[in-house]
């Protein structure tokens, strides 16, 4: 009776299951068997002997890494990166939000939010290109501002200092504005009428703001600063590869660039599959760390 | 209370307003610049004197790349990878964004369905691994490579099963009354009501496929199956003169081929601004439908 019953039921899911057939297999070759190749990892892989005649050396490839000299600055460049990425990330855009929301006049406004949400869909390859050339030390257009202010040119891309300070504010410059919409959209869902019995009680625009605005969008910061942990090893590859050069590894060379020089480069499969996967566990538990603090605090769902 | 009296009032949103252009004309610039100096010629370029408008004014740049057979390879792989995968990413995120959007009671197996999908966003296998899955399928310097590893986009289905979910259920029940199976309600019941979700997502995916280099740049050892960005990549950021000395700098700027380079990005970002209006349109709206609610 009851094996009965079930089978009826998958009768009737059958088209369903059949459906979800497709992306189901895509998705086991394309993303679980690169997870089922992280035993490269533990291999002095060969290509050429493939996955399953490589040798096993347990975890000399890790032993090995550790002993590089630069492997220690590399975790604290991407580490540092990100965090400066992460604060900057989550300050501007609800500086801009709340900037905007003062602005009554709509035309203007939507007008403003047109322009900002360009250049994020711009790729990090064109807007290199351009970044490139307009901070290049002779003849960019900001060092020949700053030649005829008197000063001396910068070195942007050339200087590990300010070439941390470029990512961060070109980032920002990408970002900002798309950032804005979630707060923006918060902003909107405030009631109305708080703002309505605040004005009786003749509050002006910067007490609204302090004490109805900001606390009505106080969720949706805290979500996304929660959020935010999970991407605490991600300083940004796009950006980051398509800009710098040997002269700026000592401060930006990251975990993702590391291991393509490694693996793409120099061929050693095994040790970039090593530290690959360092990245993946411990994005891993910071990701989960993440939603379960995001589920409890503010009660976020991912679907 | 200064700030509150009318007088403040105006001086703040006078001063609220001057920032919001300043911040507007910063993200135009980079791109008006670089439209700038592709119309310039090449002295001009090489000589710092193009701002905003173009200097001796010439289409000598954009005579070069219509000659440049390179460039126009590339730009057809691109178009080649944008409807090729943008189709089949479209087809995967519907075959699997409708089983998801069904209650429990349709599919019991939703949620094992759900993390199958979900995990794949929190835990990868990194650069190599995903390297030799492709390369150990024979599909390296294929079209494929850049279409298959990316054709379940995880993102966009969460966006149209939260879409298909606010569908009323009555709508699918009268569908299967008339007798259509699951296929030809996802087809001319859901889809139908669908558009915004449905352009939010296909504009996302095209973008995506648009703007990607990196695969181009690994799976492919042929310069002729480039797509675009990557072409770029390997000619523009590849070849970087920043940080050689001034002296020598002085003698490749001679020879500098700038103002080409910045045709080759300007025309590279065309396609985007294009379609900027209908993502204006849609993805704002879509987008918010799809991630605020959650």
């Amino acid at each position: 009776m009851n094996s009965n019953k079930t089978l009826k039921r998958l009768y009737r899911e059958l088209p369903l299951h059949l459906m979800l057939l497709p992306p189901v297999i895509l998705v086991l070759v394309f993303s679980y068997g690169p997870m089922a190749g992280i035993v490269i990892a533990f291999q002095d892989f060969v290509p050429a002997n493939g996955w399953f005649n490589s040798p096993w050396i347990g975890l000399d490839n890790f032993k090995y890494v550790l002993d590089f000299p630069d492997v220690r600055q590399v975790l604290w460049n991407t580490f540092f990166i990100a965090v400066l990425k992460i604060a900057a990330g989550t300050v501007c855009p609800i500086i801009l939000a709340l900037s905007l929301n003062e602005v009554k006049k709509t035309l203007f406004k939507r007008g403003i939010q047109t322009i900002v949400y360009l250049p994020h869909f711009m790729s990090w390859v064109l807007l290199a290109g351009i970044l490139i050339d307009i901070l290049s030390p002779s003849g960019g257009i900001i060092n020949n501002m700053l030649q005829a202010l008197g000063m001396q040119p910068i070195y942007f891309l050339g200087d590990g200092a300010w070439f941390r300070a470029t990512l961060i504010i070109s980032n920002v410059w990408k970002e900002v504005g798309f950032d804005t919409i979630v707060y923006l959209a918060a902003i909107v869902s405030i009631d109305r009428t708080q703002y309505e019995s605040a004005v009786l009680d003749g509050a002006g625009y910067t007490r609204q703001m302090w004490h109805i605005t900001l606390p009505g969008i106080r969720g949706i910061i805290i979500l996304l600063m929660l959020l935010n942990i999970g991407s605490i090893l991600n300083a940004g590859f796009d950006q980051i590869f398509n800009l710098y050069s040997p002269q700026v590894y000592d401060s930006a060379d990251i975990l993702d660039t590391f291991v393509y020089r490694i693996g793409m480069e120099e061929m050693q499969y095994g040790v970039a599959t090593a530290v690959g996967l360092f990245k993946s566990i411990v994005s891993f538990v910071l990701i989960t760390l993440s939603y379960y603090l995001a589920y409890k605090v503010v009660n976020y769902r991912i679907f | 209370m200064v700030e509150e009296a009318p007088l403040g009032r105006k001086l703040f949103v006078a001063v609220n307003s001057a920032v919001l252009i300043l911040l507007s004309f910063a993200c135009l610039f980079p791109i008006v610049h670089i439209a700038a100096l592709s119309m310039s010629s090449q002295a001009a370029a090489g000589a710092g004197l193009v701002t905003l408008w173009p200097r001796d004014f010439t289409w000598m740049s954009y005579r070069y790349i219509l000659e440049n057979a390179a460039f126009f390879t590339s730009f057809g792989v691109t178009l080649e990878r944008v409807a090729l995968g943008g189709t089949l990413s479209l087809v995967m995120v519907l075959l699997a964004a409708y089983p998801l959007s069904k209650d429990v009671r349709k599919l019991r197996s939703r949620s094992v369905y759900a993390w199958f999908f979900m995990f794949t966003t929190i835990f990868g296998g990194g650069l190599i691994p995903s390297f030799m899955v492709v390369k150990s399928l024979g599909l390296m310097d294929s079209i494929w490579a850049l279409v298959l590893p990316t054709a379940v986009p995880v993102f966009n289905i969460l966006l149209m099963l939260n879409f298909f979910r606010q569908i009323p259920e009555e709508l699918e029940e009268a569908a299967f009354m008339d007798g259509a199976g699951h296929l030809r309600t996802l087809w001319s019941v859901y889809l139908p009501v669908s558009t915004p979700s449905l352009a939010t997502n296909g504009l996302l995916i095209l973008i995506l496929h648009w703007n990607s280099w990196f695969d181009g740049m690994i799976y492919m050892n042929d310069v002729d199956n480039y797509p675009l960005q990557t072409y770029i990549q390997s000619i523009i950021v590849s070849s970087d003169l920043t940080n050689l000395r001034p002296d020598e700098l002085k003698e490749i700027n001679a020879i500098s081929d700038k103002t080409v380079k910045a045709a080759q990005i300007f025309v590279s970002m065309l396609p985007i601004m294009a379609i900027y209006p209908f993502l204006q349109k849609y993805f704002i709206g879509g987008m918010l439908l799809g991630s605020v609610k959650g």
